[in-house]
């Protein structure tokens, strides 16, 4: 073996060696639990936020009607069907009235009875009244005749007595004459109830409106209250929205809203606020708001789950931040501000947040600071850190 | 003085790297099986790391919620909340499911429902941000396969994907998905449609439920039936200074629920939930590592029997053994050197190619050298004790 290719052959042998302790020191102090955990940093900057508001909620119609029986009843006709448009004052339905028939017939006899009663009460008057003029005659014609001592003054007692008794006689005719009127009174006036009750039964639509449910056929016993037929205004549909408690600071009506129906869901219609209601479910956490269309909503239908999302003003000008960069140690929000190429967790406090991910920092950050957006791991204060410009690859980070 | 030990390989030093290249791969192979135990462990570990909890509140008498099934009452953590030492509680649910890619395909994940801001919401992001809206928006693990703006399709709603996280997985090794808590709730306990209509159907059936002198009753029933307030635990924060023991000790006795500390959750997840697909790779681990001593063994034992002639010659010239015998254990020496050092490497290059975590901490490769040094200095005992008996007149006959 001559020197030259033992030198070649030693310096193949160092190479391998150096490649190979460059290789372990890489692969223990790059990778694995020792390498320095790679970050990307952002600078808060100064900027308005657009605060908005985000919540779910389905379609319901502002007023709605539920069109049933007074009393209990059998259902004796349905004449109008689901999707109908009825104008106010148009008959629905109609339930069994029963007996409500005879019983007018009963009250018209009855009404007729009466009339016949007042008739001859009447003449009973007449007769009274022709009695008590005769007992005045015979008793002022005895009177003259007892003057001039032709009758016995016994004769002219009976015939004054016989005048008192026909006055009784007529007194009493009369009231009963006013009696049989009453009566006739009475009668008409529980006709006319009658007729009422009958009209009752029959169900007309109380305003203009479409028919969204029937719930009951012909034939079918419905109690007092339970609907037959329910409608709703078309023209009075908004969205009932659920806005979690939390973030629905600056709810108000007449805020502009966007509605996204899930039937469409790349339309957006216009809305506005209508009502906020003042009660909050407490279970779930949210506040309740109406939405209303600003245009009269075509095929749309009731109970249909909508996306509403509302713009708030603008606010003034502070620094912002991306959510991503705000972290929670301990039940307090701050940021991993860099300090000398460490990492060293700051508090801040913040504000207003957007829906696209923007923070307002009040207090704790200047807008020269340099803090930590993404990280590969949880950091730690004074931790190892390389900055990339990018944590994932470009074609996944769109 | 010449290195006796240098020379030789030099001489046969294409024999002596290919050797030691073959050497490293096994030791590679090895360094990887405690890579994906440790993996295994480090999944739990992340599990209770990136919730950021102090105390996991479930269901009674139950190991929730990674371990078992937990239901409670979601208004539990309002009492929880003013209980003394708690910081700040929030409600969470887990679910495993199959979730739609966009691209059709399904993927395993873990579902987990948050509350913004609060334990349990993923603490780091590597893209995108965090969740701003209550509904319809998700934040996935990058193993998910997800990148921003995808839609996924979780039952019935389908959300976009605002966010990218890292190393956020289920102790089983799935990633995971956030979404909005309200939405998980719905997720978890929604049937599907046909169940629902039927489910109604079923209630109207039941004159219990359907009285025609009760209006509403029916429809009071049935929504009641659909409406869920359950979630699977309570992520607890304690306030500074306060024991974790002593806080969950007074919540167990004063709101009966179960409460596990840190300690506890490691206990359950590393000795009880992968208990035995640990001990399957241990298993695994010790016989590999019991070949891979007997190959170094057999590999010197050989190297020296063929450089047995050449051992007489020296012996012949009057070498004394002790020389000989540190020649064959430098060159043993060696070979596991060089055979550590590109396994480590080989290890370190396929680990992410791997579909679970593989974790290759330092510890384990300082153990892996001091062991495969220890090996090769048994191993070459074996090929010393051949080379000293051998008869220097062989060298000539």
């Amino acid at each position: 073996m001559n020197a030259s290719a033992l030198l070649k052959r030693r310096l193949t042998l160092a190479a391998v060696a150096v490649a190979l302790v460059g290789g372990m020191l890489y692969v223990s102090l790059r990778t694995g639990p020792l390498a320095p955990i790679e970050v990307t940093l952002t600078q808060p900057h100064q900027g308005t936020l657009s605060p908005s508001i985000f919540g779910i909620g389905t379609v319901e119609a502002r007023r709605s009607w539920m069109v049933g029986p007074t009393v209990a009843g059998r259902v004796l006709r349905v004449t109008v069907d689901v999707g109908d448009y009825v104008k106010a004052g148009q008959l629905l339905a109609e339930m069994d009235p029963v007996d409500f028939g005879q019983r007018l017939l009963a009250l018209d006899a009855s009404l007729a009875r009466a009339g016949s009663s007042q008739t001859a009460a009447q003449a009973q008057v007449q007769d009274a009244r022709a009695r008590a003029a005769l007992a005045d005659s015979t008793a002022q014609r005895n009177q003259r005749l007892q003057q001039q001592s032709f009758i016995s003054p016994g004769a002219l007692e009976a015939s004054v007595q016989a005048q008192s008794s026909a006055q009784a006689a007529l007194q009493a005719a009369s009231a009963n004459a006013l009696a049989a009127r009453q009566d006739l009174l009475r009668l008409k006036a529980e006709r006319a109830a009658l007729a009422q009750q009958r009209d009752n039964v029959r169900l007309f639509a109380p305003a203009d409106a479409v028919v969204t449910t029937r719930e009951f056929e012909a034939g079918s016993t419905v109690v007092a209250g339970q609907p037959v037929l329910r409608l709703i205004d078309p023209n009075s549909l908004w969205v009932k929205m659920r806005v979690d408690q939390g973030r629905s600071s600056g709810l108000a009506t007449g805020i502009k809203a966007s509605i996204v129906l899930r039937s469409s869901p790349q339309t957006a219609l216009p809305g506005t606020v209508a009502r906020v209601e003042l009660l909050a479910d407490s279970v779930t956490e949210e506040r309740i708001a109406q939405v209303a269309f600003d245009a009269p909503a075509t095929g749309v239908s009731v109970g249909e789950m909508a996306e509403v999302t509302l713009q708030l003003p603008a606010t003034a000008p502070a620094l912002l931040l991306p959510n991503a960069a705000i972290q929670q140690q301990q039940g307090q929000s701050g940021v991993w501000r860099i300090q000398d190429g460490k990492p060293a967790f700051a508090p801040v406090q913040l504000g207003l947040r957007s829906l696209d991910g923007q923070v307002q920092v009040l207090k704790g950050l200047t807008d020269a600071d340099q803090v930590v957006l993404y990280s590969q791991k949880a950091l730690s204060n004074g931790a190892r850190v390389s900055v990339m410009q990018s944590l994932v690859k470009p074609e996944s980070a769109r | 003085m010449i290195s006796l030990a240098g020379r030789d390989i030099l001489h046969g030093w294409s024999k002596f790297t290919l050797t030691g290249l073959g050497l490293g791969l096994l030791i590679g192979v090895t360094l990887t099986m405690a890579g994906v135990y440790r993996g295994m462990v480090d999944d739990a570990q992340a599990l209770l790391t990136n919730s950021q909890a102090d105390l996991w509140v479930v269901q009674k008498d139950t190991q929730g919620p990674y371990a078992e099934a937990s239901s409670i009452k979601d208004d539990v953590v309002r009492s929880v909340c003013g209980m003394p030492g708690v910081a700040v509680a929030a409600n969470v649910t887990y679910l495993t499911m199959q979730v739609q890619l966009p691209s059709g395909i399904e993927a395993r994940t873990m579902v987990v429902g948050i509350e913004p801001d609060r334990p349990g919401a993923p603490g780091y992001l590597v893209a995108g941000r965090q969740i701003t809206r209550d509904h319809y928006e998700a934040v996935a693990d990058v193993k998910t396969g997800l990148k921003l703006g995808d839609t996924v399709q979780v039952r019935r709603h389908s959300y976009q994907v605002v966010g990218l996280t890292q190393r956020m997985v289920s102790s089983g090794g799935d990633p995971m998905l956030f979404v909005p808590l309200k939405d998980a709730q719905e997720a978890q306990f929604l049937k599907d449609n046909d169940t629902v209509v039927n489910d109604r159907t079923r209630t109207a059936a039941n004159p219990a439920f359907n009285r025609p002198g009760v209006p509403g009753l029916l429809e009071a029933v049935q929504g009641l039936q659909t409406s869920s307030h359950n979630v699977n635990a309570t992520l607890v924060q304690l306030q500074p200074g306060w024991d974790a023991e002593a806080v969950a000790e007074s919540l167990r006795r004063w709101k009966h629920v179960q409460v596990y500390t840190r300690a506890d959750m490691e206990d359950i997840l590393v000795a009880k939930l992968i208990a035995t697909s640990a001990k399957q790779i241990g298993m695994f681990l010790a016989i590999l590592a019991l070949v891979s001593a007997a190959i170094v063994a057999f590999i010197i034992y050989t190297m020296t029997l063929g450089k047995i002639r050449e051992i007489a010659v020296l012996k012949l010239i009057g070498t004394r053994n002790t020389t000989i015998a540190s020649m064959i254990l430098q060159q043993a020496m060696g070979l596991g050197l060089i055979g550590f050092m590109v396994g480590k490497i080989a290890a370190t290059v396929w680990a992410p190619i791997f579909p679970k975590y593989v974790l290759l901490m330092p510890r384990d490769a300082v153990t892996g050298l001091l062991v495969t040094l220890v090996i090769c200095a048994l191993a070459s005992t074996l090929a010393i004790r051949v080379a000293l008996k051998v008869d220097p007149a062989e060298a000539i006959g």
